[in-house]
């Protein structure tokens, strides 16, 4: 990939993790770990890999996205509204009263999203019946889902792994958040999952391990994921919970955090400021 | 005015209308599929799976992945009917159901065969005797239980026309036609069969062929009794509910279904707030199911036509 894509989509993913910490401050606090850890695959699908039209949402030609880990929501609406699917005056409502904007995913609610989750293990369902029926219904339409580590302690991730697998699903693409913590602390401490791509390989998934946090390795991944033919993609993203945010990033349990500091987070926000800044100029000289 | 049934002395198994229709609506709209976890030779759609391999989606034995799949099928515009036994449709499926379709407002159609007793030699673990109960927990949710083969397939048109989440609560096994195959149906109003001043006695599924044996029971004893069909238990139609009980002043349910949670239930809601009048259940209460017979599992859990007489009697002896 041409390095100042690449730039543009480091900046995109700085862009979404200021957005969503911005949104998390302003309610005072949220699930913040798990959404920072998702801010460069969100970069690269809605940057570089999805068709999507924010100024038509239900254009029947555009790839599905499933935020399983449905509490990251606060990262795809910094996403969403990037794009343009709403005003990012929006951004401020979230789960305040009668918002468009709650906690976990709502299609019903918020434009852009597609399906609704919140009960962890349920989107990977989702998305296979949405690849499914584009198949059916002889649409090119991909289907994207995001799982994290932890959510794959659900018995229905591996239900719908087996199922994608025996129906050859080539347009379904699952990307696993590996950032190695859960609620109660590390997915290796509480039900360790062991070798998750090789578990995906055993139910006859094509595995692809890559950082998550280096936009050009996933959207190569991306790219091969969607030449596959025959059979479903897994791409394990190695990440770290709470990334690119200091607040979160150096917190042991960072899962849900309250921001109550006023003058910190706006400290917190001022550096993430100057990063991208400092990364938009490097794209100007590019 | 009670719709006119047939005299027709047929029973057709159910299950081939669910085909047959399946197949009629499959061929007029291509966004039909249907879904099944591992019983689509049970339910009677091998017909419709050879002619539509592409598609029937026989998951496997995996219900609550395939509820979320029927969801997903949806939001991207097919129509899928998934049916499973009615006791994993609802004990095993519910958090699939009310958050993958019904909190997401999908156009999802569920079938639960196998209804309550008639689980018959499955006993006990098939038994869904609370799948109404549980699953009219999801605030968008409607259900049907139909009864004979003319009812069955005009709802399985109505439901696939009309967008939403709906539970079909299916008999696979034979019934007796009770309608005349012109009678028209609206899921949300119930039938009323039978005309009568003493007491109405309401039902649906495999219960309306009793409701109706226990009010000619009760005629040729001088009580004239109503029968409905309620065919549709949420929304339930409340105003049928209240008219019948300023008609005939007493009120008997009689569902294949765990009282507590079901038809009896439902209307002492209705009636408690509106026009209390005095109400008597038939169906099963606070215990499990168990193996056996039709006629035996009747008897068993009081709900054959002269347990239905016995209630009604009793409770027509409780008004004012």
């Amino acid at each position: 990939m041409d390095k100042k894509r690449v730039k543009e989509l480091e900046i995109f993913a700085a862009r979404i993790r200021l957005e969503t910490f911005k949104e998390l401050a302003c309610l005072g606090f949220g699930h913040v770990g798990g959404a920072m850890s998702i801010g460069d695959v969100l970069a690269v699908l809605y940057g570089e890999v999805m068709n999507v039209d924010p100024a038509d949402k239900n254009w029947e030609e555009r790839d599905y996205f499933v935020l399983s880990k449905g509490h990251a929501g606060p990262a795809l609406y910094a996403t969403l509204a990037l794009k343009g699917f709403f005003p990012m005056e929006m951004l401020k409502t979230l789960n305040q009263n009668g918002t468009k904007l709650p906690s976990h995913c709502s299609r019903v609610h918020t434009p852009g999203v597609d399906l609704t989750t919140g009960s962890l293990g349920q989107g990977i369902s989702t998305a296979v019946g949405a690849a499914l029926a584009s198949r059916i219904l002889g649409g090119k339409n991909y289907a994207y889902c995001i799982v994290g580590d932890g959510e794959c302690d659900e018995g229905q991730i591996w239900e719908g792994a087996l199922l994608a697998a025996h129906q050859k699903l080539d347009n379904l693409i699952l990307f696993v958040d590996a950032n190695g913590k859960q609620l109660d602390g590390n997915v290796a401490d509480i039900c360790a999952l062991g070798d998750i791509g090789e578990k995906f390989r055993a139910f006859q998934w094509h595995t692809q391990e890559v950082d998550g946090h280096d936009v050009e390795a996933v959207a190569d991944a991306a790219a091969d994921a969607k030449a596959q033919k025959g059979r479903p993609s897994v791409i394990i993203l190695n990440t770290v919970k709470g990334k690119g945010c200091e607040l979160s990033e150096k917190a042991e349990f960072n899962h849900h955090m309250m921001f109550p500091d006023a003058e910190a987070n706006q400290k917190e926000i001022t550096r993430m400021e100057q990063v991208i800044e400092a990364m938009t100029a490097e794209w100007r000289a590019m | 005015m009670a719709v006119r049934l047939t005299d027709r002395q047929e029973s057709i198994e159910l299950r081939k209308v669910y085909c047959q229709t399946m197949l009629k609506m499959a061929e007029e709209d291509k966004r039909i599929v249907a879904l099944d976890c591992d019983l689509v030779s049970p339910i009677g759609m091998t017909e419709f799976q050879k002619t539509y391999p592409e598609r029937t989606i026989d998951c496997g034995i995996m219900e609550g992945n395939m509820a979320g799949v029927a969801a997903g099928m949806s939001a991207r515009g097919c129509i899928p009917f998934a049916h499973t036994f009615s006791c994993f449709q609802s004990r095993k499926c519910l958090d699939q159901l009310f958050l993958s379709a019904g909190f997401a407002e999908l156009n999802v159609k569920l079938i639960g065969s196998d209804p309550g007793i008639m689980a018959l030699y499955n006993g006990a673990s098939h038994m869904g005797l609370e799948d109404m109960g549980i699953l009219k927990n999801i605030p968008n949710l409607t259900l049907v239980e139909p009864c004979d083969a003319v009812q069955l397939e005009a709802v399985l048109k109505e439901v696939k026309g009309t967008y939403g989440l709906h539970y079909i609560r299916l008999n696979r096994k034979n019934a007796r036609t009770i309608y005349d195959s012109s009678t028209e149906f609206k899921v949300g109003k119930g039938m009323v069969l039978r005309e009568g001043k003493d007491v109405t006695l309401i039902g649906s599924g495999i219960m309306v062929e009793q409701v109706l044996e226990a009010a000619k029971l009760l005629e040729a004893e001088g009580i004239q009794a109503a029968v409905v069909d309620m065919f549709t238990w949420k929304p339930l139609d409340e105003d049928l509910v209240v008219a019948c009980a300023k008609n005939t002043g007493a009120i008997v349910t009689a569902e294949n279904h765990r009282i507590e949670t079901g038809l009896g239930s439902a209307a002492a809601n209705v009636l408690s707030e509106t026009l209390p009048v005095p109400l008597g259940r038939i169906g099963v209460g606070n215990v499990y199911g168990e193996v056996g017979v039709l006629p035996y599992l009747l008897e068993r859990f009081e709900m054959t036509p002269a347990d239905i007489v016995k209630k009604a009697k009793e409770t027509i002896a409780r008004k004012g």
